[in-house]
């Protein structure tokens, strides 16, 4: 018998002992060994190393952009884009060995240490506008409106960057309070949305999302609100596949939180892009009595 | 620097750069590397031409030989120095201990299309150049680019559907490739550029209506009998129509000239 053999690096150097005795022992029980020809490190080196820094170049990239424009904190509104930052920003301030290596690579930038404080839109209602100031802005209350505040993973995931503690949606609940919506808590509420199974694993990305949505349905609300694209995507935009497939038996149109805000603000429904949302998001809006005139 | 050699510098002649570059006794010579082989040429000279002096002679790789054709990026390294540099042959000039190689073309797949069936949508630039997407932000190309242009903030404003400030951005572009030697997404930017451009071109960049309305004037005859008349005119009276017209002063302010003479208008 002849078999192919890959020996690696370290059988070549340190580790000598184990190939020199694998290969004793075959040739004792009289099978032919042969190496293979022009081989490379397994991938070990690779694949093992927690380095994979490239991925932070790009983050940490716009973060020195807003340094550079002399902020201390840098708002962004999408989940997974708050997360991405954030979580960028923390290997910067606190792993001085990461950081290093990163400044050096991007050496056409100034050098970085986390200065800028990434807030995602919820917390910064919160902290530098507050819900009493909103509830006093307000000029056409969502009243009526059952809203399920819907999380996702990355608002909350890891806990380090979570914009609140896992398993609390105080900040959706105490915005939609203020804007006079009837909040709905679910128990999907941190589940995943499907995310970029929806790619290549349609049919386990759909049944995810309809557990949600019918979680939230369950729970009486009539609408979702998210903060981030790719569950809008999922939960959103695959509704008519989803009842279509039977998978739902009510529609519950999905709204970002900004779009929410800014009706109950009396800002004008042009200005909320309803025509990117499915059209039983404007309808429900519309049913409620929720626009301001055109 | 000493006072002797401050003399010899302020004494290096002149070097002759003709099709081949003649050097003149006493002219100071630096040594590069070119291919990594050792050549002596003036300091003074490009590296278009320093390698002309070298012996070498450009059939490709060397077009305008004034910065604007992109046919002659160089990739080098000072002795000593990890990092990369790039340039243009024809406008960086040597410096001692320079390892120089040319990079005349750069492979970068082009992808084919009818400028007007595609729209305005960059979903039709991402369709066409899907691996736009494969971009990691590294800014080797930008690091590369020997104009200067932010190539990473082009290939930014792509992915973010701006075709209007993907075409400004990449406005300086000569097309020469060296951000695509350098891309880890292997992404063809300059490529993509081009064809922001066309875009925005085609389909945003708003019409300039005065030509319309000028073109249509023009078609509509107006101009008919005025051309009919120069074209009837001798030579002498041609000469002196031209040499009495009325003319916008060189520095006149935009805008506040108005010729005398209106029906021409
Ligand atoms: S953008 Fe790329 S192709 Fe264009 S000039 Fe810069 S490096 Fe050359
Ligand atoms: S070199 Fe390629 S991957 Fe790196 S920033 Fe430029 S386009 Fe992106
Ligand atoms: S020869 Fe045209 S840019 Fe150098």
């Amino acid at each position: 018998m002849k078999i192919s053999y890959y020996p690696g690096c370290t059988l070549k150097t340190k580790a000598g002992n184990l190939e020199t005795a694998a290969l004793a022992s075959l040739l004792a029980l009289g099978i032919e060994v042969e190496e293979i020809d022009r081989w490379n490190c397994c991938g070990a080196v690779f694949s093992l190393t927690a380095d994979d820094l490239i991925h932070q170049v790009g983050p940490v990239r716009n973060l020195i952009r807003a340094k550079e424009q002399g902020a201390n904190k840098l708002v962004t509104l999408c989940s997974m884009c708050y997360n991405t930052l954030a979580r960028a920003n923390l290997i910067m301030k606190n792993d001085p060995v990461k950081r290093d290596t990163i400044n050096r690579f991007m050496d056409d930038e100034i050098d970085y240490a986390g200065e800028v404080e990434v807030v995602h839109l919820l917390t910064f209602l919160d902290q530098e506008v507050g819900w009493e100031r909103i509830r006093e802005m307000v000029k056409v209350p969502l009243e009526g409106l059952r809203i399920a505040p819907y999380y996702g993973c990355t608002l909350q995931r890891p806990a380090d960057v979570g914009i609140e503690p896992f398993g609390s949606f105080s900040l959706m609940t105490r915005l939609f309070e203020s804007l006079g919506a009837t909040v709905m808590p679910f128990a999907a509420a941190d589940k995943c949305c499907g995310s970029y199974q929806i790619l290549n694993g349609e049919d386990g990305a759909q049944s995810t999302a309809a557990t949600i949505l019918k979680s939230a349905a369950e729970a009486g609300a009539e609408a979702l609100a998210t903060s981030c694209p790719l569950c809008e995507y999922n939960l959103g935009k695959q509704q008519g596949k989803l009842l279509e497939n039977g998978l739902i038996g009510t529609t519950v149109p999905t709204y970002y939180f900004t779009q929410l805000l800014a009706i109950a603000l009396g800002v004008a429904p042009e200005s909320c892009r309803f025509d990117l949302n499915d059209g039983a998001a404007l309808d429900l809006l519309k049913n409620k009595n929720c626009l301001v005139a055109a | 620097m000493c006072d002797a050699e401050k003399k010899t510098t302020q004494k290096t002649p002149r070097v002759a750069t003709g099709d081949r570059a003649i050097l003149p006794e006493g002219a100071k010579t630096i040594p590069v590397y070119i291919m990594g082989k050792r050549y002596d040429v003036p300091e003074t000279l490009t590296i278009m031409k320093a390698m002309e002096f070298a012996g070498f002679k450009f059939l490709r790789g060397a077009g305008c030989r004034g910065g604007i054709c992109g046919a002659c990026p160089t990739v080098y390294r000072m002795a000593g120095d990890y990092k990369l540099h790039f340039g243009l042959a024809c406008q960086t000039v040597v410096e001692a201990d320079m390892y120089l190689a040319q990079i005349p073309f750069f492979p970068a797949n082009r992808a084919s299309y009818k400028i007007d069936e595609i729209g305005a949508a960059a979903e039709a630039i991402h369709a066409l150049y899907p691996e736009l997407f494969r971009c990691v932000a590294c800014n080797l190309c930008t690091k590369a680019c020997p104009m200067d242009v932010d190539v990473l903030g082009y290939i930014s404003a792509l992915k973010q559907g701006n075709i209007k400030k993907a075409a400004e951005l990449s406005f300086d572009c000569i097309q020469c490739g060296l951000c695509a030697s350098r891309c880890m997404g292997e992404i063809p930017q300059y490529h993509i550029a081009q064809l922001a451009r066309r875009v925005y071109g085609r389909y945003i960049q708003p019409r300039a209506e005065h030509l319309q309305t000028r073109v249509k004037e023009i078609e509509s005859g107006k101009y008919d009998a005025m051309l009919q008349e120069l074209s009837a005119m001798g030579r002498e009276e041609l000469e002196k129509c031209y040499v009495e017209r009325e003319r916008e002063p060189d520095l006149s302010t935009l805008g506040t000239w108005q010729p005398k003479e209106t029906q021409y208008l």
